[in-house]
């Protein structure tokens, strides 16, 4: 593959104008998405500064839906919700699967039985997620039975039904799904990763947390920015197990801004004020992604 | 696919061994012992949930009752599986998923491979805005299009049918799998491309019988991610689809734990379900399957 590099250059100098035939093949999937995604998303700003139900006429009401947010106890519970659920759900799943990647990085007898039995739930939906752990955290569920064995009846609760425990408890079903993906990205970047840098430095007498530090965890600086970047994204999408498992309840302690902004729009029908959180789901994307990127490359440089 | 290379794991196995040699002779197999005792109760405890579903399902629902959902099972019985699959239509929702997803699959593999194609293999301009622009979509939180997305689809006729979610999802994918097989494409070395030009094949023969056989490694890779996410989609079902019948296997099972709740063997056996198409699929493809999760990740 080395030796076609070069080649490619002189290919790109050589043809002048590709046929016409070949802007038609880069143009029909570019004109769909175009259609189905970034005009509906562009719609979906404009709709935001909208009041409609959908079905009378709408008005033009600036930045009225955004100006509701500051004084919505709903909102501010979902955002404070979709906080904790970035931090505890991606630092968890960040820890969690680079420790069970270093585990299982290497190949040996019987690894692939147990990557394969970490990475199992990342192949179900997070429905067929939500309702196995519904039917653990079940009153007469395996969690109560088993601490009721061990004699830890005070434990026992309505884990889903208790506001107090029902967001821990959703995290902790999507991180059972989430941390077999991490650890797969990991163990890519791990594998990427020139044996001869950490054989010298055991040469040199470092022992294995030096090594960790210092060799494997600087190496997978570009792995780290992607599996941070796919934990943002997925933290704030996250919709489907937390609509499955307590749509948001009991008494809003697990809405988050993904489902509070379904609720608004589809159920309450406020079409502009769903609409408008739409749009803060997303900027929060962009910004996180966006302040951590430039952190990223500001400490690359320093180096 | 660089990343699943299996030479390096064999170089790391041969540098670990020698200082391993150095060390005194029962501290290996200590260690080994220590990796599966701690590796294999993690893998256990993984494995735990779907065991607990799997045996729920074959539970009556007297045992449930009386035991309780989290007792182990005193009894045996098939039958929640006959009844969630014509009783409570899970036959029917399955085949909604499945008209869903092979299409989709197929649809958005064949436009992204186009598009993958014209923009690896010739000089065309603003290829990288193009191509960086369709990677973003992708990126964007489904959430802002949803409202617009479900009024397009009322406008054009498509509300509540099974087109509109193909047409979303479709879109929705294009992005990534234009951006990974241009990637894959990249590498395919010219002479081939030059040889086929000479001997007189235009571009799409090129692109059918030249580069897309080449690209088969990455387009299963591909399939088979595509196929889990799509099958497993709740949210644009949701906002797209209203009838009850229309529903993929997601949404009937989420409105099974309404209708039965408290039925647990039934719940645990729609569940599986729902599951099974999914695991045979990463059963098959595993090897490419990963290789296609950490493909991008490595760069």
């Amino acid at each position: 593959m080395s030796t076609t590099a070069p080649k490619r250059t002189t290919f790109r100098r050589r043809v002048s104008s590709p046929p016409p035939a070949v802007y038609a093949l880069v143009l029909i999937p570019f004109l769909i998405e175009a259609f189905v995604v970034f005009w509906p998303a562009l719609n979906g700003i404009a709709l935001s500064f909208l009041s409609w139900n959908g079905y009378s006429e709408a008005q033009f009401v600036g930045f009225d839906n955004y100006a509701r947010m500051a004084t919505d106890p709903v909102f501010v519970i979902a955002l404070r919700n979709t906080a904790i659920w970035l931090v505890v759900f991606g630092g968890i799943s960040f820890v969690g699967g680079l420790a069970v990647a270093l585990l299982l990085q290497s190949e040996r007898r019987g690894v692939g039985v147990y990557r394969t039995a970490l990475f199992l739930p990342m192949v179900f939906s997070l429905v067929v997620t939500a309702l196995i752990w519904n039917a653990i955290y079940q009153p007469s569920g395996i969690l109560n039975t088993f601490l009721t064995a061990i004699g830890l009846e005070s434990w026992t609760r309505l884990w889903l039904g208790d506001p107090n425990t029902a967001l821990l408890a959703v995290i902790v079903a999507a991180l059972w799904r989430q941390i077999g993906y991490i650890m797969v990205l990991f163990i890519a970047g791990l594998k990427a990763i020139d044996p001869a840098l950490i054989e010298a430095a055991r040469v040199d007498g470092a022992n294995a947390w030096q090594r960790l530090r210092f060799i494997t965890l600087p190496q997978l600086r570009s792995v780290n920015l992607v599996v941070i970047s796919i934990l943002v994204i997925d933290a704030l999408r996250s919709f489907d197990i937390v609509y499955s498992m307590t749509r948001g309840g009991p008494f809003r302690s697990t809405e988050l801004l993904s489902t509070y902004m379904f609720e608004a729009a589809f159920t309450s029908r406020q079409l502009g004020y769903g609409s408008a959180l739409a749009v803060v789901i997303f900027l929060l994307a962009v910004g996180v992604i966006i302040t951590y990127l430039t952190r990223a490359f500001a400490d690359s440089k320093e180096d | 696919m660089a990343l699943i290379d299996d030479a390096r794991p064999m170089i790391i196995d041969a540098l670990e061994e020698k200082p391993a040699r150095r060390r005194s002779a029962w501290r290996r197999p200590l260690r080994t012992a220590a990796f599966h005792l701690s590796a294999g109760s993690i893998a256990l405890l993984w494995f735990a949930p779907i065991a607990l579903v799997l045996l729920m399902s074959f539970r009556t629902f007297d045992d449930i009752a009386r035991n309780g959902v989290g007792s182990l099972p005193q009894s045996f019985s098939l039958t929640a599986y006959p009844d969630v699959w014509e009783g409570a239509g899970m036959a029917q929702a399955l085949l909604n998923s499945f008209l869903i997803t092979i299409p989709t699959v197929a649809l958005s593999l064949f436009l992204s491979s186009i598009a993958a194609f014209g923009l690896s293999r010739y000089r065309i301009r603003f290829w990288r805005a193009i191509l960086l622009i369709m990677l973003a979509g992708n990126l964007l939180p489904v959430q802002v299009i949803l409202i617009p997305v479900a009024k397009m689809a009322e406008s054009l006729g498509l509300y509540d049918s099974l087109f509109a979610v193909i047409g979303v999802q479709t879109a929705f994918g294009l992005g990534f799998y234009t951006f990974v097989l241009y990637g894959f494409m990249r590498g395919i070395p010219n002479e081939l491309q030059d040889a086929a030009s000479i001997d007189g094949a235009g571009v799409m023969r090129t692109y059918w019988q030249v580069v897309l056989p080449l690209c088969k490694p990455a387009l299963a890779a591909l399939g088979a991610l595509a196929f889990t996410w799509i099958f497993n989609d709740l949210l644009l079902s949701l906002t797209l689809l209203q009838t009850d019948s229309k529903f993929p296997i997601t949404a009937a099972v989420l409105s099974l734990l309404g209708q039965y709740g408290g039925e647990w063997n039934l719940i645990a056996a729609a569940t599986v379900i729902a599951a099974l198409p999914c695991v045979i699929v990463f059963l098959i493809f595993q090897r490419s399957f990963i290789g296609g999760l950490a493909l991008g990740a490595v760069k």
